[in-house]
């Protein structure tokens, strides 16, 4: 009789295995198809991606005289020399003599807007969370004509090695009432939220992956988001205290990201969920 | 046994389109510079076509539906219809689901390929359709289309 | 008036395929701001293609339409170098028409 239960339990126990196994290849196998279609998903809205339109109003405003000096963007100075957009977002953020300061596209644009055009700094970034804003549409024309070169941060200053590894302290320094770091969730490989990958950024290949798709449209919020719209959410996410727009803490994710994601060929605007 | 109903049919459509071209009821309705708010009030696949006028919509495999089985949002969900179906006049999108249920309809005049390309939304999982007509007759087919809730996106 | 479209226009043979971009909230009338009210409806209800005097699409669309409308067709008999002209017609009133040359 003990004979026969035990035998019975190892049988049940072997099936159980087997389901288990069926079961979990299974699942395997539809997880795979499931992420398939999410790429044929993004690959269907490649082509007509509505970060278009906000480069179209980006170069508007870039050539409009505007701001209390009337004046254009049209000799703002990115880096490589005033007027030079053709590659110049690859390079950001990078040290500016003028400004003394480490500076991203966005806090670049504002400066611009500032010394060009008299603007104040509340102005330049008047409405930045609202989609469709001149931030977003500056920032989208800027990045645009970068499409298809490497990113490569700018390495000529010491300021700029000296933001890259605050940033690098920052993305690992666990805060707020969560105890949560950058790192946290990306630091590893193949993690996601539901169905949402994410990306790695310690592992190169990754963080190319995802640095190239910046600035982009993501379709749940209508608008173009900026890296630096996407970084302040992050940390809002991760419940820290609120990063300011233009901010050195930005900036200095900013610069250690891009470093990590040197060689990625940009394909900004990207378009995301 | 087949052949009294098929007559009765030819008939019907024959009446209908006597209808039509009398301006009875209006055979595409997108054609309308006004927007035909009775349309986009439907509840059904089958309502729009009695609004149509003609027999209820057959299924067709001639209508090529393209759209991923799952989108990663529903505010933005990708299709490409295109129809092989001989005289396509118009193409119709609706989402079985969606609290309005016909998102577009787009009127395809002589000359215009019979084929469109547009993006919906959709408030939950469901069924898709794409309804053409042709002739004064409705054909449809339908795909699924799962509808993800994602993480903190991108 | 609204913001510009991007219309893209490209022969092969004598097909033309057109692609369009328009810029619109697209508002379906069932969503809630912060203050728990509704944001009334606000879309593009019509929307008519031209190529010279030739009607080559219209539509009628609901505010099922994606934010930010993206839509494709393909039309017979366009020649390079000449326009196909795009407007559109919203809940409000108001409309906006842009046109592109063909490549």
């Amino acid at each position: 009789m003990r004979e026969v239960r035990r035998l019975r339990s190892v049988v049940i126990r072997w099936i159980v295995a087997c389901a288990c196994v069926l079961f979990g290849v299974a699942w395997a196998a539809e997880d795979r198809r499931a992420l398939d279609e999410i790429q044929k998903y993004r690959d269907m809205l490649k082509d007509g991606n509505p970060a278009d339109l906000m480069e179209l109003k980006g170069e508007g405003l870039w050539t409009t005289p505007r701001g209390p000096k009337q004046a254009t963007l049209e000799a703002c100075d990115l880096g490589l020399g005033p007027g030079v957009l053709e590659g110049a977002y690859a390079q950001l953020p990078r040290w500016f003599d003028d400004a003394g300061r480490v500076l991203d596209t966005e806090s670049r644009l504002i400066h611009c807007m500032t010394t060009l055009q008299g603007m104040t700094t509340e102005e330049a970034i008047q409405g930045w969370t609202r989609p469709g804003s001149d931030m977003e549409a500056l920032v989208t024309f800027v990045a645009t004509k970068s499409r298809g070169l490497p990113i490569r941060p700018s390495q000529s200053h010491p300021r700029e090695a000296e933001m890259s590894a605050i940033g690098e302290a920052l993305f690992f320094r666990r805060a707020g009432p969560l105890d949560f770091s950058c790192a946290t969730c990306h630091s590893l490989d193949a993690r996601r939220i539901r169905l949402q990958e994410l990306p790695n950024f310690l592992d190169p290949a990754s963080a190319r992956e995802s640095m190239i798709q910046w600035p982009a449209y993501r379709v749940s919020q209508s608008a173009v988001w900026t890296l630096e719209r996407r970084l302040i959410d992050c940390i809002r996410q991760m419940r820290a205290p609120d990063a300011d727009y233009g901010s050195d803490v930005i900036v200095a994710l900013q610069m250690y990201l891009q470093r990590q994601a040197s060689g990625g060929v940009l394909e900004a605007p990207g378009i995301k969920r | 046994m087949e052949y009294p109903r098929r007559h009765f049919f030819i008939k019907a459509a024959g009446v209908i389109a006597a209808f039509a071209a009398a301006g009875w009821i209006d055979p595409t309705l997108a054609d309308s510079v006004e927007w035909n708010k009775r349309a986009f009030d439907v509840k059904t696949l089958d309502e729009l076509v009695g609004l149509l006028g003609g027999e209820p919509a057959s299924i067709s495999e001639a209508i090529h539906f393209d759209a991923p089985d799952i989108a990663e949002n529903g505010a933005v969900v990708p299709l490409a219809i295109v129809s092989a179906i001989p005289g396509t006049e118009s193409i119709a999108i609706l989402v079985e689901k969606n609290p309005n249920v016909l998102a577009a309809m787009f009127t395809l005049p002589e000359g215009t390929l019979p084929e469109i390309q547009a993006r919906v939304k959709m408030a939950e999982t469901c069924n898709v359709y794409a309804l053409v007509r042709a002739g004064g007759r409705s054909f449809y087919t339908a795909k699924e289309i799962k509808v993800t809730l994602g993480g903190c996106g991108g | 008036m609204g913001n510009p479209m991007k219309i893209r226009a490209r022969a092969e043979g004598d097909v033309v395929e057109v692609k369009v971009l328009m810029a619109h909230v697209m508002e379906t009338g069932q969503r809630k701001n912060q203050a728990g009210e509704l944001i009334p409806a606000w879309f593009i209800q019509r929307v008519e293609a031209t190529y010279g005097d030739r009607v080559v699409l219209s539509a009628q669309w609901g505010p099922a339409i994606s934010a930010n409308p993206f839509m494709s067709f393909k039309f017979k008999g366009g020649a390079k170098g000449e326009k196909v002209r795009i407007a559109w017609f919203d809940s409000k009133g108001d409309t906006r028409t842009d046109e592109v040359i063909i490549a």
